[in-house]
C-alpha cells in the first residue's frame, strides 16, 4: 500500500499496516489485521466498525496498554516523529496521559471508588504534571470548569456522580496534562440520547477550543455524523475504508459501509421507512477465510472476491478496501434496496 | 467427600438434576496441593473404610504378651505391636487406624450438615429478601456471637458426652459463615435476567431456586463443607484432649488425651502421641489444601 | 371503568387499564429510617393509560424516568403501592394463584442484554423447554413447539442450534432465542425492554424487523420500552414519554416525531442522533444534570431542566391534557 493513498497533509498520527494479535491457548488471533490511517491535528476521528472488529484493540494499541495476552505483531505508529510501535515502554509511559490520553467507555472503570475525584485528579496532576498542591487545586476547578460541573462537586465520590457527570470526570482526567490526542473508547454508548447529546457537544466544543485531536471509537454511525470530521470504517480487523465524513456517510464506497448506513434509523426521515439488517456474523478471526472478509455477508460478491482485495483510492484521501470500489456509485443505487441485501442472505 | 457423592447420585431417578449439579461441581484437580489433599483424603477414607481389616488388634482391648504379662508401654516392634501400645495395653497401631474413622465421620457429618444448613437458609434468605431474610440473617449475627468451644463443652455437660455433640454444635454455630456467603452470592444471581426469565416464564420459586440458582452456588457450598472438615476434627480432638469426649470411642484426640494422662512425654514415648497428632495435622491441612483448589476454581484471578 | 366493562365483555377492546398507577419503594434501609432519613423514590408516580388490543406503545424515556418499573408493573413482577392496572378486565394485585399461572402464559418479557437473559450452564432447548414445562406442554410435543418458535424468530435451520450453550451464539441469534421463549406460548401481551441496545448495529434492523413481523402476524399488543424515538418509531404506533416516573406526553408516534409538543418531548426528539452529516448542531432546549429520583422537585417534575418553565410549574403538577390527538401534561397546553 503506497503512502500517497492515505496520507493526511502532516497528520499528527499515522498508523501504518498495524498488526496486532491475541494469544489463544496455542494460536493467535489476529484481532486487527493491516490497519493504515491518519490522524490529521486539530480534528475528530471516528473509528467505526462491530463489535470484534478491532477497533477497541487499535486504541488500546496506540496507548500500548493492552491485555496481558495481546501484542503488537507488525506496523508502526507514529507519532510526532516516534513510532510508538517500538519505543521502550519507559519512553511510552512519558507520553501516556502527557501526549496521549484514554477516555474509557465506563468512566467508573477509571475512578477508584474510595478517593474523592478531587484526590484523584489532584494526584494525577502532582505525580505526572509536576504541580504542587496549590496549583493542582486550581487547575482540578479550571478542568471541572472546563467539562461543565461545578467545581464544588470535585470533593465528590465518584459514586456520587450520575452517569454523565461521570463521563464529563473521565474527560476532565484525561485532558489533565494537556495532551495533544485523546482516545475514546465508546464514550456515549451507555448514556441516554439527552445527556449523549450533551457529552459530544462539550468534546467538541473542546477539541475545537484546545486544538486537540481525537479518536472517538464507537459503533453507532450517527455520533460520527454528529461530531467526526473523519471516518475509519472498520472489519474483521481491516479498514474497510477511509475517508472525511461527509464522504463515508454520504458516499459510502465499500458495501459494508452501505449496509451500515441502511440498517440505521434516522428520525430525520418522513416517515419510518424499514430497515435492512446484514445478515449473517463477522468472520471468526482465529480461522479468517481468504480474501475479502465481508464476501460471505456480501451482496455484490464475485469470484474474484477470493482474492485478497486492493485498496482503491475512489476519491483523494478516500482509500477503500474492495475490488469492486470502481464501481461503487452504482453499487450504492442496489445497496440502497432492501431486496439487494435480502439475497445474500 | 465429592468423589464418593457423585458415582451414587448420578446415578438416581433423577439424574437430570442431580447430574446437571454435579458438573457444576468441578474437583480442583489443576492445583498440586489440591491434588495432594485429595490423595490424603483417599488414603484416610480407604483406611477407615477397611479398619477392620487393617487393624491388628481391637482397639479397645486390653492386650497381653504371649507370657500373659500386661502388654503396657511396649515400644514399637516389640512382641510384634507395629506401633507399640499405651500404658493400659492397647495397640496404638490400631487405635489410629479407628480413629481416622470417627476424625472422617465426624468430619464429613459436621461438613455436610455445616453446608446444608448454611446453604438452605443462605438460599432463602437471599431469594426471598425482605423479612424472612431480616430474621434469618439476625439469627446468623446471633450465631456468630456464640463462643464456639465453650459453646461445645456447654452442650456436651447437658448431652451425654458423646463425638456427635461436635456435629451438632457444629450445626448450630457454623452454619453462619456459609449461610451469609451464599446468601451474598444469591443476592447477585437472583438480580439475573434468567432468574427473571424463568419467573416470566411461569416457574414456581421452588423451581427456580433448585435449577437456575442452587447449580451456581453448589461450588461454594463444597468450599464451606471442606473448610467445615478440617473444623470439626479439630474440635473434636479439642474436646477430648480437654476430657469432654466419649471414653467409649477411639478418635485421635482421645488418644492425646489418653496420652497426655498417662504422662506418655515422661515416659519419651513419642510413638503414642506422634501419631495421632501427625494424622490430625495431615487431614486438616488436606482440608485446607482442597479448599484452596475450589477457591481458585472459584475465583480464578485471587490466587495466581 | 374498566372494572365495569372488564367482567362483563370479555372481549373488551381495551387490553390493559392502568389508572393512577404508583411503585413507591423506600431507599436507605431501617437504619435510615430510624434517622428519619430514609427517602421514597417514587419509580412510577401516578400514571394513568389504556392500551389496546393489538396497540404497539413505545415508552420513551431517559433512565430512572419509570419505563422499566412500569414494564415490571404490567407483567405483575412488581405490584403497585397504589392504584390499579387491569389486565382483560382482572386486576393485577388481586390475581390468584392459579389465574397468575394462566397471566403468565398471556404475558411475557423481551429482555433487554441477551447474554444475561438465559442461562449459560443451559442449552438452547432446556432454555426454551422451561416456559412449557410449566404451561404443562407433554414432552412430545416440545421440540416441535420450539422448531417452530424458532422459525417464527427467522432463526435459520434452528434444529442446528438446539443443543448449544448460549456462549456459541452471536448476540443477534441468541436475542432470537430469547424472543422466541416470550413468544413459545403464544402471549397476547408483551413486554420488549431496550431488546436491541445490546446489539450491534448490522444486527440491530434484523431483530427490529423480526418483532414487528411477529407482533402483526400474531397480532401481539407490544409496548416497547426505550430511550432512542428512532427506535420507538421503527415498532410503534403510539408513544408515551416519561420523565421521573410521570406520563409527559402520550400520542402517536408520528406527530410526536413532527410536531412535539411538551418541553421535555422537544428535547428528547432533538437529542436522537441521525446518521446525517447535515443535521442541526443547537444546544438541546432542556438544562443540565440528570433526573434525580430521590429528589424531584415540586409541581411539574420537568421545571428544574425546563426552558419554558414559569411560576405556576412549582406550585401545581400539570394534569394531562388532550390536546389534538394528544394528551400532554404541561402548562403551557
Amino acid at each position: 500500500m503506497t503512502e500517497s493513498l492515505l496520507s493526511v497533509r502532516d497528520p499528527l498520527l499515522s498508523v501504518r499496516d498495524l498488526r496486532v494479535s491475541y494469544q489463544v491457548g496455542r494460536n493467535f488471533v489476529h484481532a486487527v489485521d493491516g490497519a493504515s490511517f491518519d490522524v490529521p491535528k486539530g480534528s475528530i476521528t471516528g473509528l467505526v466498525g462491530e463489535s470484534g472488529c478491532g477497533k477497541t484493540t487499535i486504541a488500546r494499541a496506540l496507548t500500548r496498554v493492552m491485555a496481558d495476552n495481546a501484542s503488537i505483531s507488525g506496523g508502526q505508529i507514529l507519532f510526532d516523529g516516534k513510532d510508538l510501535a517500538k519505543i521502550p515502554e519507559r519512553e511510552m509511559n512519558a507520553l501516556r496521559w502527557r501526549d496521549i490520553a484514554f477516555v474509557p467507555q465506563s468512566a467508573m472503570n477509571s475512578l477508584d471508588p474510595v478517593y474523592t475525584v478531587e484526590y484523584q485528579l489532584g494526584e494525577v496532576l502532582r505525580r505526572r504534571g509536576g504541580l504542587d498542591r496549590r496549583q493542582a487545586r486550581a487547575r482540578c476547578e479550571e478542568l471541572f470548569e472546563m467539562v461543565g460541573i461545578d467545581p464544588g462537586r470535585l470533593t465528590d465520590y465518584p459514586h456520587q456522580f450520575s452517569g454523565g457527570m461521570r463521563q464529563r470526570v473521565a474527560i476532565a482526567l484525561a485532558l489533565a496534562l494537556n495532551p495533544k490526542l485523546i482516545i475514546a473508547d465508546e464514550p456515549v454508548t451507555a448514556l441516554d440520547v439527552i445527556v449523549q447529546r450533551q457529552i459530544l457537544d462539550q468534546l467538541k466544543e473542546l477539541q475545537e477550543r484546545l486544538g486537540l485531536s481525537v479518536i472517538l471509537v464507537t459503533h453507532d454511525i450517527s455520533v460520527v455524523a454528529y461530531i467526526c470530521d473523519r471516518t475509519v470504517v472498520m472489519y474483521a480487523g481491516k479498514v474497510a475504508e477511509s475517508g472525511t465524513m461527509q464522504a463515508t456517510l454520504t458516499a459510502p464506497s465499500h458495501p459494508y459501509s452501505m449496509g451500515l448506513r441502511n440498517a440505521f434509523p434516522d428520525l430525520q426521515s418522513a416517515a419510518a421507512g424499514i430497515l435492512t439488517p446484514i445478515e449473517g456474523a463477522p468472520p471468526n478471526l482465529a480461522n479468517p477465510p481468504a480474501g475479502c472478509r465481508f464476501k460471505q455477508r456480501c451482496p455484490f460478491a464475485l469470484d474474484l472476491c477470493g482474492a485478497e482485495p486492493p485498496v482503491i483510492e475512489v476519491a483523494p484521501g478516500h482509500p477503500v478496501l474492495c475490488h469492486r470500489a470502481k464501481e461503487s456509485a452504482a453499487l450504492r443505487i442496489d445497496a440502497a434496496r432492501t431486496e439487494t441485501w435480502m439475497a445474500s442472505a | 467427600m465429592p468423589e464418593i457423592a457423585v458415582p451414587t447420585m448420578a446415578r438416581s431417578r433423577r439424574a437430570n438434576i442431580f447430574a446437571r449439579m454435579f458438573r457444576a461441581l468441578k474437583l480442583p484437580t489443576n492445583d498440586p496441593f489440591a491434588v495432594a489433599g485429595l490423595l490424603i483424603y483417599l488414603v484416610f477414607i480407604i483406611t477407615a473404610i477397611f479398619a477392620d481389616s487393617i487393624a491388628t488388634h481391637d482397639p479397645n482391648e486390653i492386650l497381653y504378651t504371649p507370657a500373659y504379662d500386661l502388654a503396657a508401654d511396649l515400644r514399637p516392634g516389640q512382641e510384634g505391636f507395629v506401633m507399640g501400645t499405651t500404658s493400659l495395653g492397647r495397640d496404638v497401631f490400631s487405635q489410629l487406624v479407628y480413629g481416622s474413622r470417627s476424625a472422617l465421620l465426624i468430619g464429613i457429618t459436621a461438613a455436610f450438615m455445616v453446608a446444608l444448613i448454611g446453604s438452605v437458609i443462605g438460599l432463602v434468605a437471599g431469594y426471598f429478601g425482605r423479612w424472612v431474610d431480616t430474621v434469618l440473617m439476625r439469627l446468623a449475627d446471633i450465631a456468630f456471637g456464640i463462643p464456639f468451644l465453650p459453646f461445645v463443652i456447654v452442650l456436651a455437660a447437658f448431652l451425654k458426652p458423646s463425638i456427635w455433640n461436635v456435629v451438632i454444635a457444629m450445626a448450630l454455630v457454623l452454619w453462619r459463615d456459609t449461610a451469609r456467603v451464599i446468601r451474598s452470592q444469591v443476592l447477585t444471581l437472583r438480580s439475573r435476567g434468567y432468574v427473571e426469565a424463568a419467573r416470566v416464564a411461569g416457574s414456581s420459586h421452588f423451581k427456580i431456586i433448585l435449577r437456575h440458582i442452587a447449580p451456581n452456588i453448589l461450588p461454594l457450598s463444597f468450599l464451606y463443607g471442606s473448610i467445615a472438615i478440617g473444623w470439626a476434627i479439630l474440635t473434636e480432638a479439642s474436646i477430648s484432649f480437654l476430657g469432654f469426649g466419649d471414653p467409649d470411642s477411639i478418635s485421635w484426640g482421645y488418644m492425646l488425651q489418653d496420652a497426655f494422662a498417662s504422662q506418655a512425654l515422661a515416659k519419651q514415648a513419642y510413638y503414642w502421641f506422634v501419631p495421632p497428632g501427625v494424622c490430625i495435622i495431615l487431614v486438616v491441612s488436606a482440608g485446607f489444601f482442597i479448599t484452596r483448589g475450589y477457591e481458585n476454581l472459584l475465583f480464578p484471578k485471587l490466587g495466581r | 371503568m374498566n372494572m365495569m366493562m372488564g367482567k362483563a365483555t370479555r372481549k373488551t377492546e381495551v387490553l390493559i387499564s392502568i389508572h393512577e398507577a404508583r411503585l413507591h419503594y423506600a431507599v436507605g434501609g431501617a437504619f435510615a429510617a430510624m434517622r428519619g432519613k430514609s427517602t421514597v423514590v417514587k419509580a412510577v408516580d401516578g400514571v394513568t393509560f389504556d392500551i389496546r388490543r393489538s396497540e404497539s406503545v413505545g415508552l420513551l424515556g431517559e433512565s430512572g424516568c419509570g419505563k422499566t418499573s412500569m414494564g415490571r408493573l404490567l407483567l405483575k413482577l412488581e405490584d403497585t403501592t397504589d392504584g390499579t392496572i387491569h389486565f382483560d378486565g382482572e386486576e393485577l394485585t388481586k390475581i390468584q394463584r392459579k389465574r397468575l399461572k394462566e397471566f403468565r402464559t398471556r404475558a411475557q418479557l423481551i429482555f433487554q442484554n441477551p447474554f444475561d437473559a438465559v442461562n449459560p450452564r443451559f442449552t438452547i432447548r432446556q432454555t426454551l423447554s422451561e416456559p412449557l414445562e410449566n404451561a404443562g406442554i407433554k414432552r412430545s410435543e416440545r421440540e416441535a413447539r420450539i422448531i417452530a418458535a424458532l422459525e417464527l424468530v427467522r432463526l435459520p435451520e434452528p434444529a442446528q442450534f438446539l443443543d448449544r450453550y448460549p456462549h456459541q451464539l452471536s448476540g443477534g441469534q441468541l436475542q432470537r432465542v430469547v424472543m422466541a421463549r416470550a413468544l413459545i406460548l403464544q402471549p397476547e401481551f408483551v413486554v420488549a425492554d431496550e431488546p436491541v441496545s445490546m446489539l450491534d448495529v448490522s444486527v440491530r434492523a434484523g431483530v427490529l424487523n423480526v418483532f414487528r413481523d411477529v407482533r402483526d402476524r400474531l397480532g401481539l399488543t407490544a409496548i416497547y420500552i426505550s430511550h432512542d424515538l428512532a427506535l420507538v418509531r421503527y415498532v410503534c404506533e403510539r408513544t408515551i414519554v416519561m420523565y421521573l416516573g410521570r406520563i409527559m406526553e402520550d400520542g402517536p408516534t408520528e406527530d410526536i416525531v413532527h410536531q412535539p409538543l411538551h418541553p421535555y418531548t422537544k428535547a428528547l426528539v432533538a437529542a436522537v442522533p441521525v446518521p446525517n452529516p447535515d443535521q442541526s448542531h443547537d444546544p438541546l432546549p432542556i438544562g443540565r444534570g440528570a433526573p434525580d429520583p430521590r429528589n424531584p422537585p415540586s409541581g411539574c417534575v420537568f421545571r428544574d431542566r425546563c426552558p419554558q418553565a414559569f411560576e405556576r410549574c412549582a406550585a401545581e403538577v400539570p394534569q394531562p391534557r388532550p390536546v389534538g390527538t394528544r394528551s400532554v401534561a404541561c402548562h403551557l397546553f
